[in-house]
């Protein structure tokens, strides 16, 4: 057909009228507009008035007052509880965003019995009564053999009504083996122990110091009682009263007015030096040391030996060689050390980091030695014991019971080698591998923590556990750990249940908090108290009588009978009558003084220089010519380590060069960097002594050349998708380092390289 | 009805944030996502598609260890006043749907989700990248929906969104004002997520016009400045610091040019009303 101008025109002007009239091209224009804007599928949340509730968070030990916000019975935000003694009123991003977790993937719904291989993710839900009766089958059937001290229990404190029971229980079946998860707090309390005689909660009273001087204490990255810290921030900068030694810029050296970059490690030896120069200058509170403390000068023993004291030992560490160690000039620490005493109220922190990694006994003795040098005990402003609580029940318990409670624990605390430690989940691996029989442990109970990612040395953890032959968890969250059970009896969310919290370390009151159920249960869960009783109960004998209550709350009311009413009012009880001690009646070491020289010490070889506190380089593992860079985690208030992962909202915070596409960021100093031939965002390999991780580079002048710097708490393999795999877990990376008095773990850091990927 | 709309005075919201009390801890954006819906995704270390309303960024000063210092900056919408306060902000004079808007009364900029249909025209105006845009609809997996907020519609795919000043706190506050009769809201009655849960009170908040108000003070102190005002957008989001190299990254200077040589950030007495 030919097409000439008339045809062409009525076709373009046929066209165009027909295309308006008919509806297509309308109903095409109105479906994009649907469809790129996706209205009916949006959720339309119910309204409703809002109701507050008080209760207290746990997904750290920090332990902060909350205020939740619901509607309609659905907890909607969170914010601090304003009157909460602990925290007032502030929080940390990981408290405000726990809807996350509690409405989230990662939660267990049901109980579950595993019927893949370990750790591969298969599940048969089953019912509550078939879980329990499972769990008290295998611990009847260890009992019956006579094996009660095999079974084991992890549960991240050792303080309040839960870790009561479970340690009650542990103590009616027949088992030593109640196993803390690691802190600083292990180091801090023990030497609380050896040098005032006192098992208690470490208390600092920060706000009333004049001066803080903190020993890599990550006070803004989630040491202590995050919210607490927080809160307290602009106190400590607009006073000027914080110093920081750390070898990395953190938030915290940030906020400091000083920031001391000391090596890594030497934390010590600093502490030793300001003491030298303290006393070297007669700056020392004379009437503490000379009437309420020992082993300050040189003591005599029964049989007459001579002893050196503390004072002599400080002869060792003039400013010059110190600063030789510590890397800091001999100026810094003679002013150091003069505004350290000169302050009117003074105190020295340890606990690196976060707080995750107990670190040396040395260490946290000669920080608290600074801090008696000073007087600064039981004072406003200073380190105060807070007593445990004591109010539990009597119980009687059979024979079987009394014999597995002979023995040793598996862990190796309170031996001849450890006497004084109460607790090492970080020789657990060791033990259980190093066995050349069965495991040990026979029967492992998770009711807190999630060792198999927060313990050092992940992968030797994880073949101690492939050799445990029953492992139930008791976890909220289907975390590493539960990953790995056999059997799992999830505990309600702390949303959703009671619980109190006693005194958090780090804080100088005494408090009771009372975490309480804000909505409903949503899951097929059950209290982990609650679980107890029922396990004690189908175990039957001496085990149920020792659990004579009908459920957990009932316990908990009667225990707690005396500060009921404030707890359910306030959402907390302060002891009224809770005041520090004067000196004459604070300590209870042998010598009734504070003891410079600490004379309970583990001190095989009798030497005095072990059992006072000197400076002892910690042996990193792995060879200096292979690995010549030093790897030191670090913390982040933004990325939660602990034992409960990042939820989403928190990995939206961290910065695109600290976590980006799936890999984590190490920080190293551009010095470094043009050593190894880095730049900003190159693909490396991280290798240490307990295994390698892909990371990437990020330069940050704020470190110190030579260290490697990652963060922790990121790298989690489980929880759910919205977790799992972002970056590294640095814990995988180091390696248990024994202290050697004391067995706890001082391993700061490992050596490490880094090759291009 | 016995009770009639009087006419309350005009206001200019805005926030002030002590740069040297932020410690970057997270805890303003965390309260914001959860005040707000915000959305987020499967792979949140995706930073690209990661979408937020405030952002907290850290600058350090370049000198080389140990010399090196660290400041962060968190970055709501600046909420732009224009030139002459009358709203000519960027985002607002480049809609062309009238989907984001200046409210005239507070001065906050508006994003409104039914109007927008994603054209991204103010994300490319906005010179401080405060605009987000959703290529995905948003996913809630689990019973993740029941956290949701119901005083802030959730958006679709293929909208902008961005910081509000939590404009509908100011909503709720200003209905109960009005059902106790009252014309004004106290200072402590309208307050975002973010300035309420900043644990260490760096952020406050308030109406720039009100010398009542705590941000009128530090809005006009020495210390005071504003990100990019060369633009003159007239931004109402403050800043504080002692430090000058801070003040050196908020803008372009020129070299020899000084951050101390400007003149005071504070435009706000201008406002004709």
């Amino acid at each position: 057909m030919k097409i000439d101008r008339r045809c062409f025109l009525s076709l373009v002007i046929g066209g165009a009228v027909g295309t308006t009239l008919t509806p297509v091209p309308w109903k095409l224009t109105d479906d994009i507009a649907i469809w790129t804007q996706n209205w009916p599928w949006t959720p339309t949340p119910e309204k409703g008035p809002s109701v507050y509730k008080k209760s207290v968070c746990t997904l750290c030990n920090g332990g902060c007052g909350i205020n939740v916000r619901t509607v309609k019975g659905q907890a909607k935000t969170i914010a601090g509880q304003a009157d909460y003694p602990v925290n007032r009123g502030s929080l940390c991003p990981m408290g405000i965003s726990a809807t996350q977790h509690l409405y989230g993937p990662s939660r267990i719904q049901s109980p579950m019995k595993r019927t893949g291989d370990r750790g591969q993710g298969k599940w048969e839900k089953i019912s509550w009564a078939e879980a329990i009766s499972t769990v008290s089958e295998k611990l009847a059937e260890l009992r019956s053999r006579k094996k009660p001290h095999t079974v084991a229990c992890i549960a991240e404190s050792d303080r309040g009504t839960v870790p009561y029971l479970l340690q009650r229980f542990l103590t009616a079946y027949g088992s030593p083996n109640f196993i803390r998860t690691p802190s600083s707090f292990d180091a801090q309390e023990q030497a609380l122990y050896l040098t005032q005689g006192k098992h208690g909660t470490i208390g600092y009273d920060l706000a009333n110091a004049e001066f803080i001087l903190s020993f890599g204490c990550a006070l803004m990255d989630g040491w202590g009682t995050p919210g607490q810290m927080l809160s307290a921030s602009a106190d400590f900068k607009q006073k000027n009263k914080l110093v920081q030694v750390e070898p990395r810029l953190s938030d915290t050296a940030a906020l400091a007015s000083q920031w001391v970059a000391a090596k890594p490690g030497t934390e010590a030896a600093l502490a030793l030096g300001l003491a030298h120069v303290i006393v070297r200058d007669n700056l020392y509170n004379k009437d503490f040391v000379d009437n309420y403390a020992f082993g300050f000068e040189a003591w005599e023993d029964e049989n007459g030996t001579v002893h050196q004291g503390y004072k002599s030992l400080l002869k060792q560490y003039p400013p010059k060689k110190v600063a030789g160690i510590t890397g800091i000039d001999k100026g810094t620490i003679e002013s150091l050390a003069r505004k350290f005493s000169r302050a009117k109220h003074s105190v020295a922190i340890c606990g690196r980091g976060s707080g995750m990694v107990p670190g040396g006994m040395d260490e946290a003795l000669a920080v608290f030695a600074l801090n008696a040098l000073v007087g600064n005990i039981n004072q406003p402003g200073g380190v105060t014991a807070i007593p445990e609580p004591d109010y539990w029940p009597e119980m009687q318990r059979d024979k079987t019971a009394s014999n597995g409670m002979q023995q040793p624990r598996v862990d190796g605390a309170e031996s001849d080698r450890f006497p004084n430690t109460r607790y090492l989940l970080n020789r657990v691996p060791e033990a259980i591998n190093s066995a050349k029989d069965e495991s040990p442990i026979q029967a492992l109970l998770v009711a807190g923590g999630n060792p198999l990612y927060t313990m050092a040395d992940t992968e030797t953890a994880k073949k101690a556990f492939d050799k445990i032959p029953f492992i139930a968890s008791f976890s909220t969250y289907m975390d590493e750990t539960a990953q790995y059970a056999d059997i799992l009896l999830p505990n309600h969310h702390f949303l959703e249940r009671y619980e109190d919290v006693p005194t958090p370390a780090g804080t100088p009151t005494r408090v009771i908090g009372l975490t309480r159920p804000v909505v409903e249960t949503r899951h097929d869960t059950r209290h982990i108290g609650d679980t107890l009783i029922n396990i004690a109960g189908s175990l039957g004998g001496f085990i149920e009588n020792a659990f004579p209550w009908g459920n957990y709350e009932e316990f908990l009311k009667q225990t707690l009978a005396g500060q009921w009413d404030s707890l359910e009012k306030q959402g907390y009880w302060v002891d009224p009558e809770f005041m520090p001690p004067a000196w004459e009646e604070a300590f209870q070491t042998p010598s009734g003084k504070y003891e410079f020289y600490p004379s309970q010490r583990s001190n095989p070889s009798g030497k005095d220089a072990d059992a006072l506190p000197g400076f002892r380089q910690v042996e990193l593992p792995g060879v200096q010519e292979k690995m010549p860079l030093t790897l030191m985690p670090y913390a982040s208030a933004r990325i939660a380590g602990g034992a409960v992962a990042n939820p989403p909202f928190m990995t939206k915070t961290v910065d695109a060069d600290v976590i980006r596409d799936g890999d984590v960021f190490v920080e190293i100093n551009p010095k470094t960097a043009k050593e190894h031939d880095f730049s900003e965002g190159d693909a490396a390999v991280l290798k240490t002594p307990a295994g390698k991780a892909r990371v990437r580079i990020h330069l940050f002048e704020g470190l110190m050349p030579g260290l490697v710097a990652m963060p922790v708490g990121l790298g989690h393999a489980a929880f759910s998708d919205y977790i799992a795999g972002k970056g590294a877990n640095v814990n995988a990376l180091l390696t248990d380092v024994t202290d050697p008095g004391s067995g706890l773990n001082a391993g700061w850091g490992s050596r490490a390289s880094l090759v291009k990927a | 009805m016995t009770k009639q709309a009087r006419h309350t005075k005009t206001k200019r919201y805005g926030m002030v944030i002590d740069l040297d009390r932020c410690t970057g801890c997270g805890a303003c954006m965390v309260a914001c996502y959860a005040e707000n819906n915000v959305p987020f995704r499967k792979d949140e270390s995706d930073k690209m598609l990661s979408l937020n309303w405030l952002r907290v960024f850290k600058v350090d000063n370049g000198k080389p260890f140990p010399d090196t210092e660290i400041c962060y900056i968190p970055k709501p919408c600046m909420q732009c006043d224009g030139r002459h306060m009358e709203g000519h902000s960027p985002c607002v004079s480049v809609c062309p749907a009238v989907a984001t808007d200046y409210d005239e009364p507070t001065g906050v900029v508006s994003q409104i989700y039914t109007r927008c249909f994603g054209c991204r025209y103010c994300m490319a105006a906005c010179p401080y990248h405060a605009r987000k845009f959703n290529w995905w609809d948003p996913v809630w997996p689990a019973d993740m929906e029941k956290y949701l907020n119901p005083d802030v519609s959730a958006r679709m795919r293929g909208v902008v969104e961005k910081c509000s000043f939590c404009y509908h706190r100011y909503q709720k506050a200003r209905d109960s004002a009005y059902v106790e009769g009252r014309d004004e809201i106290a200072e402590n009655e309208y307050q975002p997520a973010c300035a309420e849960a900043c644990p260490t009170r760096a952020i406050t908040f308030g109406d720039l016009l009100n010398p009542e108000h705590e941000v009128y003070e530090l809005s006009r102190s020495k210390k005071a400045f504003r990100l990019l005002e060369k633009l003159k957008t007239n931004p109402k989001v403050y800043y504080l610091t002692a430090k000058n190299w801070v003040r050196r990254k908020a803008d372009n200077y020129l070299e020899g040019e000084s951050p101390a040589d400007r003149k005071p950030a504070h435009k706000a007495e201008t406002a004709s009303h």
